[in-house]
């Protein structure tokens, strides 16, 4: 058993074992309304189109989560302003400012001509987790937490039924700007992890999972937390062992619950 | 903290419980008006039946009462309180299609967010909803039901828990869409109990539907709809109270 507990004999490992649960946890659990609400398109978006607002933090040596958080909010009023008169469908509206906003972060990214300071951007790095992100990443999964259990009847409300929202005065138009705020803080602490281009990852598959196992809210929110903190442990693993991406890794171990889920239930099913 | 303080106000004493007068509305994104100067008066306590074929324009007026659908012009009065300013008091039953029954959610807990009007923010249901919740799934005869994922429902039962919903809401005006399309006979003799119940207590409700056939007994008026505007009644058919 010694090779379990062998890496956490490094201070950067136990940042990492940290962070990647506090990650996984948040965007587990924000990621179940996520895919309940057919977001998930959107959350890839949100991932991708922070990437301009780290890049201008860091050329500028800004401090980069708040770039990020500017572009990831400016993104989600964005969408909502473009797509408010349906002229422009919503999903067409997120595929504009999405490639859009990715394109200007790589155009910055290629104007000062140094991507390999960009790589842990693009694709995470777990092993250089400071003390501060871990701090700045244990506030926001402490404030997306509180306000998602906070807000859980309205959240669930608009999630099936904004009709019913409207007639009762709770705009699910508030509900969804204030889940998009909040999915663009965890979008910002999960790029440490898995990086801009797997986030989604994270949110979606682990929820997607769990939503085949079980119709109940909370249960959902369990087993998707559940596969994304074990994910993100043997990512963590992987990349210590073989020297591979950890943020690659965790988001194939996603996968491959997922894959598991996947085949168990069809082969359940066949049974009845 | 209510979700929006502004939608409580009191009935005004004398007022009818619904007055549109020459409303004209179209959906969002649709040139054409779904409504053209339609107009209705509903006494507290009537019951009043909107009659028509499809797209007469029946679920637009229903939804432009319930708040849920600004007119372009005229005037929408609830209570005697102008748009926008009573629709607390207003509980609205949408057509089945209009909800994610694929949501992992169960009876119990859909029926219980015909509370949250009263609740409002950061405030969790009490035992006195959770009675008023008990009371309206048995007086809907899906109590059993009550554990049951919304997944997991027939039409019919989806209905039937639909209806308890805007009774949970304990409101004064309440607007049901086609509640009795597409059920089962036994929803049937259900609602109809429910709907008997509740002009007893003296609630007002404007009930859209396409069916001719018990307008008579079960209604005080109706208003029939085609093409977005009222049309005088097919010969010998009911008539009642006079409401527009």
């Amino acid at each position: 058993m010694n090779w379990l507990t062998e890496p956490f004999q490094y201070t950067f490992m136990i940042n990492g074992l940290i962070a990647a649960t506090l990650v996984s946890f948040t965007c587990a659990t924000i990621g179940v309304y996520v895919v309940l609400r057919r977001m998930a398109f959107i959350g890839d978006a949100l991932a991708h189109t922070i990437l301009p607002g780290l890049v201008v933090a860091y050329l500028n040596q800004w401090n980069l989560f708040a770039g990020a958080i500017t572009a990831g909010i400016a993104t989600a009023l964005g969408i909502g302003w473009l797509s408010r008169r349906q002229e422009v469908r919503e999903d067409t509206a997120i595929g504009i400012l999405f490639t859009g906003m990715f394109a200007l972060g790589i155009l910055l990214i290629s104007a000062v001509r140094s991507f390999r300071d960009f790589t842990h951007i693009l694709f995470g790095n777990l092993l250089g987790v400071t003390v501060n992100d871990l701090i700045l990443i244990g506030a926001i999964t402490a404030t997306v937490l509180i306000a998602l259990a906070l807000f859980y009847k309205e959240l669930e409300l608009t999630s099936f039924d904004p009709t019913h929202a409207q007639i009762i005065g709770l705009n699910p138009d508030t509900i969804r700007y204030g889940l998009l705020i909040l999915l663009a803080l965890t979008v910002v602490t999960s790029i440490q992890a898995v990086g801009v281009v797997l986030t989604s990852a994270l949110l979606i598959t682990p929820a997607a999972a769990a939503a085949l196992l079980t119709d109940r809210l909370q249960r959902m929110i369990l087993i998707a937390a559940i596969i994304a903190i074990v994910s993100s442990l043997s990512g963590l693993y992987a990349s210590y062992y073989f020297g591979v991406s950890s943020g690659a890794s965790i988001v194939l171990a996603c996968t491959a619950w997922f894959g598991i889920v996947w085949i168990i239930r069809s082969i359940s099913k066949k049974d009845r | 903290m209510l979700y929006n303080p502004h939608a409580h106000a009191d009935p005004i004493h004398n007022a009818p419980a619904l007055e549109a007068r020459r409303v004209v509305a179209s959906h969002a994104g649709s040139p054409a008006h779904a409504l053209n100067g339609v107009s209705l008066r509903v006494p507290v306590g009537a019951r009043i039946a909107l009659v028509g074929p499809n797209g007469a324009g029946k679920s637009t007026l229903l939804k432009v009462a319930a708040g849920l659908l600004k007119p372009q012009s005229g005037e929408v009065l609830l209570f005697g309180n102008v748009y926008g300013l009573c629709h607390c008091h207003v509980a609205y039953l949408p057509q089945r299609g209009d909800l994610d029954w694929k949501f992992p959610i169960n009876v119990r807990r859909l029926v219980m967010t015909g509370r949250y009007v009263h609740l409002g923010w950061f405030k969790n249901p009490t035992r006195a909803d959770e009675k008023i919740v008990d009371e309206v799934l048995e007086r809907l005869k899906i109590d059993d039901l009550a554990e049951r994922q919304i997944s997991d429902l027939s039409g019919g039962q989806q209905q039937r828990a639909l209806l308890a919903r805007a009774l949970a809401q304990e409101a004064d005006l309440m607007l049901l869409d086609e509640p009795l399309n597409a059920v089962d006979a036994d929803t049937r003799a259900v609602i109809a109990e429910v709907l008997a119940t509740l002009k007893q207590q003296g609630k007002t409700t404007v009930i859209a539907t396409h069916d001719l056939g018990r307008l008579e007994t079960d209604f005080d008026g109706a208003l029939y709809l085609s093409d977005g505007c009222e049309v005088p009644p097919p010969p010998g058919a009911f008539v009642g109270i006079d409401v527009s």
